[in-house]
């Protein structure tokens, strides 16, 4: 049973291999010119214009929070969708209520007017 | 012992194939753009002294990464060096070990000992390519949040915003095939899509899904950040988006995980609705064509079809997305978003609903 995962254990080390050879690469064969106005973060030329980390629009956070939410419910249709057959019409009506709760959700959440970017 | 060295085996070919074609895939994205764009393209790359004559595609393969890691390795001031460091690398690992799961063959039978072509098999392989391709969100988010840059954070919110809106439509459309086939072990799925419809269609995935197909291709590509849907990156907007203050083989790691997921969504479509490594009439031991005709072949020759015919779909898969990206404009934020959220995530979950009537209405 575990062994199956050894495989996935040989990739990561491999892609692991990969992506720290991609880091490092420049490091150990770049070359290196250092120059105070060269190190500043770019701004298509201007000095910048104070910090970079300032605040950003709430509509992030809340496609985050809707995110978290329907994709939680998404991964519990998985078990029943691999046994579904099995479970048959108990199973699909069960099921069917589940969605019907997800969609009037995400109506609820569109009604709200949380998914328009223009307001 | 024995069993070990292939499990590594296999694990190696599965990363350096997908290496290899990403790697191709660079040079057929400058060269495909050129013969959009009506001109030459990566043509100047030439070893000159060793070979005069120019090889295309391989001086390219050469002379970029040579290019890139010889560059300055740029840290701007006020970054967060760890993270910047951190970024590219979880951006870049979760991509390429998605492909242990991607079966690329059938059983291989080398005297006595039969091989089964998929790096890792493991029987809820749908569930962890989900997982590796949702981690790697993370590169893009550190990567513009390390840059102590505006436009990079700009980029890096937009791209995590975009990711995980479309990650729902594509999980979805991934719902209504495990339903179809009633597993989410890659390879079972591939075996199963080798029969037969009406004793003339091959029963392709995309043929009982057609819409979840297109559902998958599109948050794919999105998945992938590329035009139309680059807007964490859009260069006429936020300079180069979470990777602006990259340099060397770092942005190369950034720019080597956007075609390494065009790659994966490639190979996921591919196994999931165009058959995987099946190739149309061909069995195990030869064609069997609808009108009775069978033509017998070796096993090694029926393997060997079955591995070629799952790398020119995973390639046309490819190049489509490739001549997508040069065909569109880019949408813009807000319409990208919608598309998203009130498009395709009402439509995937018809489908569902959709998939779940006919197959219990058909006494599944």
């Amino acid at each position: 049973m575990l062994a199956e995962y050894i495989p996935v254990l040989v990739t990561f080390l491999v892609a692991g291999l990969v992506g720290l050879v991609m880091v490092l690469g420049s490091r150990l064969f770049g070359t290196r010119a250092r120059g105070r106005i060269k190190m500043r973060p770019f701004e298509c030329g201007n000095p910048p214009s104070g910090p970079a980390r300032q605040r950003f629009p709430v509509k992030f956070y809340l496609v985050a929070i809707f995110f978290i939410a329907f994709d939680l419910e998404i991964v519990f249709m998985y078990p029943w969708a691999v046994i579904f057959r099995e479970l048959g019409i108990f199973g699909l009506i069960e099921m069917f209520l589940f969605i019907a709760v997800l969609t009037l959700g995400l109506v609820y959440v569109w009604r709200k007017g949380a998914l328009e970017w223009e307001s | 012992m024995a069993e070990l060295a292939i499990a590594a085996a296999k694990s190696l070919f599965a990363v350096i194939s997908a290496l290899g074609v990403t790697a191709v895939l660079l040079w057929i994205e400058r060269k495909g753009s050129a013969l959009i764009h009506d001109r030459i393209g990566a043509n100047r790359a030439a070893i000159v002294g060793l070979l005069p004559f120019n090889l295309g595609f391989v001086n390219t393969l050469l002379a970029d990464p040579i290019k890139l890691f010889t560059k300055e390795d740029f840290v701007p001031e006020g970054a967060d060096r760890t993270l910047h460091a951190l970024a590219p690398f979880l951006a870049l690992v979760p991509v390429l070990v998605v492909f242990a799961a991607i079966p690329f063959g059938d059983v291989l039978r080398i005297g006595t000992r039969e091989i089964n072509l998929q790096a890792a098999s493991l029987d809820i392989g749908l569930l962890y390519i989900l997982a590796m391709v949702s981690l790697s969100v993370y590169g893009i988010v550190l990567g513009g949040w390390a840059s102590n840059n505006r436009w990079a954070l700009l980029g890096g919110i937009r791209g995590s915003a975009l990711m995980i809106s479309y990650e729902l439509a594509m999980g979805l459309a991934i719902v209504a095939v495990v339903m179809t086939y009633g597993t989410l072990d890659l390879q079972a799925i591939c075996r199963a899509q080798g029969e037969l419809l009406f004793g003339v269609i091959p029963s392709w995935g995309v043929v009982y899904q057609p819409l979840g197909f297109l559902i998958l291709l599109i948050a794919g590509m999105v998945e992938s950040k590329r035009v139309p849907f680059d807007q964490p990156e859009g260069e006429s907007e936020i300079v180069a988006g979470y990777f602006t203050e990259y340099s060397g083989s770092k942005q190369a790691a950034f720019m080597f995980t956007d075609f390494a997921e065009i790659v994966v969504v490639s190979a996921l479509v591919t196994t999931l609705f165009f058959g995987g490594w099946q190739v149309p009439y061909l069995h195990v031991s030869g064609f069997v064509l609808p009108g009775g005709l069978t033509l017998a072949l070796p096993h090694l020759v029926v393997a060997a079809l079955q591995v070629a015919s799952y790398l020119v779909k995973v390639l046309f898969f490819c190049s489509l997305q490739i001549l997508v990206r040069w065909t569109l404009p880019r949408y813009r934020y807000d319409q990208v978003m919608a598309l998203g959220w009130k498009r395709l995530l009402p439509l995937a979950l018809i489908n569902v609903v959709a998939t779940a009537l006919v197959v219990v209405g058909w006494g599944g």
